[in-house]
């Protein structure tokens, strides 16, 4: 009943091609477009308190989609593994603090956007040995990159501008007039900011993914002897997918560091953080955007929720929810594993068609 | 399932609502606590929050709070992890938070530029920020009683005293990140004027656990001392190691993150002779401790594991909740109010006193050296004194040894106005 495409004629080619090409769908994205820019800038998450609600909800979802949407380019579309993430994050966090030490004046924006382009730079570089290695070895290589890189943070003064605390910290920046990092930026800026990113890039992921170069991509996760056979080059479409991975990655781990956490110890990029993403991107479906938003949600909130839940219906302590919500997380991913290996995405493609035929299932 | 997922997320959206209302109540003095009981330095943390929780517990049971009002003192587990950090900062500071206790350098450097922000004090104790024991700089953050360089030199004063610093070779052996390397500036300043040779021993955070290859530089290099800063797992292993190649204990110092019960019962009796700085009292022989145990411990009210009572890290989690409810007790008498807000509080922690017949009147007399809220000295001038492990616990072997302040602050200057540079925005404050 829902989501019937019948009576919907494609007439042009461009029709036929586009990102949503069911009605139902468009309306759909328009409906958490509304909400997004308009209900939850104005009144935050209702039940929760608006601070709390942008500080340790929206901003780190809408932060973790990117590198979800980033890790998801380069392990569920074109089928390489990576556990650098949390330091690639650092990568493009530590270039965007010395991209700003440098240019003070230059529209911080710009400066995150570009900051992606470092880590792009960095992680094509730890991404050449996936020309000749596959699988696990290729795990232990970027697993390399994570630990060669940390030290690095720890190690080169240079980059944190030789503070005595070792951390970068965020200074006030301002666009246009409004304060959108530091202490003073008000949620909701640094919320905007943060969603219009965001949206950005997904469609860029979007497209890419649809085009030639994705296309390349998922023929290299597919059979890459048969994909050489037939005209792609694999070292540049490895390479590229490493690029564009690092990319989105990189401009997340700068708008954690500017738009939320206002300040990061090496800690913050430590190898826990990589498992915490691939998580998201192994529950929200291999090889989806829509499950890169939905794996990033779930991994963030869940634990909050839980926290929460276990506190105000049973009284259970805080430090207890946290070792719990640790067992059910590692629980689900093996029984999505096992059950639905394309993960919430999946879930929600079955959904639709159940939605499609009902209430007549034959 | 999807389906179930969504309405269980409303569900506890609708119940986190309800929670938050109920919160704030008449009369009470919110006191949040980022605590954390799990992750990597979960042995630490359980140990210092207990202490912490207890010792309100203990003052709302037997004084019905501080000045009328009563304690609410809720935790939030932060795992050591700077993200969950600043959801617990979140989670806390709608409902009247006055102070905050990170107990995590990274998390409070995180808080530090929030502060002045959100008009709530924070008091890392011991951690954190040195420069921020400069008050002119820093209105919102406090390091009492010590600052990792005021700690130093009490621990290079202590080496001098016993058997003169000139000439010898000290080995730091430390974490390597941002905490661990704090001391480094002070050491280089230090070992021109004072006439030592410094050697450095890093030890990585995921080589916490196998320091072999640390240790055997050291027993090539042969230093005349070792002074550690460390954390959690590190402690034991670096004991461990130095007795495996047989350094002598006497003459191997931790900081006061270095020195706590929990590090020292693994190594046990091959860890004797180990010394330790703090600034926290060892022991239940206290007053207070024992009406802790009387009001709190025994009523089965408490979290602790009764044998952790009057444990250092335990003691030292009630100390910083000393400071605090002496400097509820001054914010309510500066202000007349029974409830208070973050920024009387404030106003609390620069005029509380802390002196010799107060830790007395407190029931904890010799606890500590005398402390003095301040304007513009945030760090209130507190010494440090040395332990010694015996093999099953610390004996204390020396009085406070006051630190170097000639030395410490010019430095301190540098680094807050260092902090400061690249921050036009940044709101001083300017005391007489």
């Amino acid at each position: 009943m829902f989501y019937r495409e019948a009576g919907q004629y494609n007439t042009t080619y461009e029709k036929d091609m586009q990102v949503f090409p069911i009605k139902q769908d468009k309306i759909g994205i328009a409906i958490w477009l509304v909400l997004a820019y308009l209900f939850v800038p104005f009144f935050g998450i209702p039940g929760l308190e608006y601070g709390f609600a942008m500080n340790a909800i929206m901003i780190p979802v809408l932060i973790f989609t990117i590198t979800t949407i980033g890790l998801n380019i380069l392990v569920g579309f074109t089928g390489q593994i990576s556990l650098g993430t949390g330091a690639f994050m650092g990568v493009g966090a530590y270039a965007c603090y010395k991209l700003t030490s440098y240019f003070p004046d230059v529209n911080i924006i710009v400066l995150i956007l570009a900051s992606g382009f470092v880590s792009a730079i960095v992680g094509a570089l730890f991404g050449l040995p996936s020309l000749r290695i596959k699988g696990f070895y290729l795990v232990v290589a970027t697993l390399a990159a994570q630990f060669f890189l940390e030290w690095c943070f720890i190690r080169v003064g240079w980059l944190y501008n030789y503070n005595a605390s070792g951390a970068i910290e965020v200074p006030q920046r301002e666009v246009f007039g409004w304060i959108v990092t530091g202490p003073s930026a008000e949620p909701v800026t640094r919320y905007l900011v943060v969603l219009s990113i965001l949206i950005f890039l997904a469609i860029i992921a979007g497209n890419l993914t649809r085009g030639r170069i994705g296309r390349s991509w998922m023929m290299i996760r597919d059979m890459d002897i048969a994909a050489e056979l037939i005209g792609v080059r694999p070292l540049t479409a490895k390479l590229s997918a490493f690029a564009v991975s690092s990319y989105f990655i990189g401009v997340s781990g700068a708008l954690m560091v500017f738009m939320w956490l206002g300040a990061a110890e090496v800690e913050s990029f430590d190898v826990n953080h990589s498992f915490l993403y691939l998580f998201m991107v192994i529950l929200g479906g291999l090889g989806s955007i829509t499950g890169s938003f939905m794996g990033a949600a779930f991994i963030w909130t869940f634990p909050i929720v839980l926290k929460e839940l276990g506190k105000s219906w049973f009284g259970i302590n805080a430090t207890v929810m946290e070792n719990v919500s640790l067992v059910a997380i590692g629980v689900m991913i093996v029984v999505i594993l096992i059950a639905e290996p394309h993960g919430m995405a999946r879930l929600w493609q079955i959904i639709k068609q159940k939605l499609r035929i009902w209430p007549f299932p034959h | 399932m999807l389906k179930k997922l969504i309405a269980g997320v409303l569900g506890a959206a609708v119940v986190t609502g309800a929670t938050y209302e109920t919160a704030q109540a008449e009369d009470t003095l919110y006191v949040p606590s980022l605590s954390y009981r799990t992750g990597p330095f979960a042995g630490a943390g359980v140990q210092i929050a207990n202490g912490f929780s207890d010792y309100f517990a203990m003052l709302n049971a037997r004084d019905g709070g501080i000045g009328g009002a009563k304690i609410v003192n809720e935790e939030c587990e932060t795992a050591y992890n700077a993200q969950k950090g600043v959801e617990c900062y979140e989670a806390t500071k709608g409902k009247g938070a006055l102070v905050y206790n990170p107990y995590s350098t990274g998390i409070t450097l995180q808080l530090i530029p929030k502060a002045p922000v959100d008009e709530i004090p924070i008091l890392s104790m011991g951690y954190g920020l040195s420069a921020a024991a400069k008050g002119e700089t820093f209105p919102w953050t406090f390091t009492y009683p010590a600052s990792y360089w005021s700690q130093m030199s009490s621990i290079l004063k202590y080496i001098d005293a016993n058997g003169g610093v000139k000439g010898k070779k000290i080995g730091f052996i430390y974490l390597d990140v941002g905490y661990g390397k704090e001391p480094i500036p002070l050491l280089e300043e230090l070992s021109p004027k004072m006439g030592f040779e410094v050697a450095y021993f890093p030890v990585g955070v995921k080589e916490m656990q196998a320091q072999s290859a640390q240790w055997l530089n050291v027993r090539k290099e042969r230093p005349d001392w070792m002074v550690m800063w460390g954390f959690g797992a590190m402690n034991a292993s670096a004991i461990k190691e130095a007795a495996k190649i047989r350094y002598p204990m006497d003459k191997f110092i931790g900081n006061w993150w270095a020195a706590a019960d929990v590090d020292l019962r693994p190594v046990g009796e091959s860890g004797k002779g180990y010394i330790g700085a703090n600034f926290s009292g060892i022991g239940t022989d206290f007053p207070a401790v024992q009406d802790m145990i009387k009001h709190v411990v025994e009523a089965g009210n408490s979290q602790a594991d009764p044998a952790d009572v009057g444990g250092v890290l335990y003691n030292r989690g009630m100390f910083n909740a000393v400071i605090v409810a002496e400097a509820i007790a001054a914010a309510q008498k500066a202000t007349g109010k029974k409830s208070i807000t973050g920024a009387d509080m404030r106003i609390g922690l620069e005029t509380f006193d802390l002196s010799e017949a107060r830790l007395a009147e407190l029931g904890l007399a010799g606890f500590t050296a005398p402390i003095k809220g301040d304007c513009a000295d945030h760090e209130g001038a507190g010494s440090v004194f040395m332990q010694q492990w015996n093999g099953t616990s610390w004996d204390k072997i020396s009085d406070p040894i006051a630190p170097m302040t000639d030395v410490v602050s010019p430095l301190l200057d540098a680094a807050a106005a260092q902090y400061v540079s690249d921050k036009p925005e940044w709101k001083t404050q300017t005391c007489n």
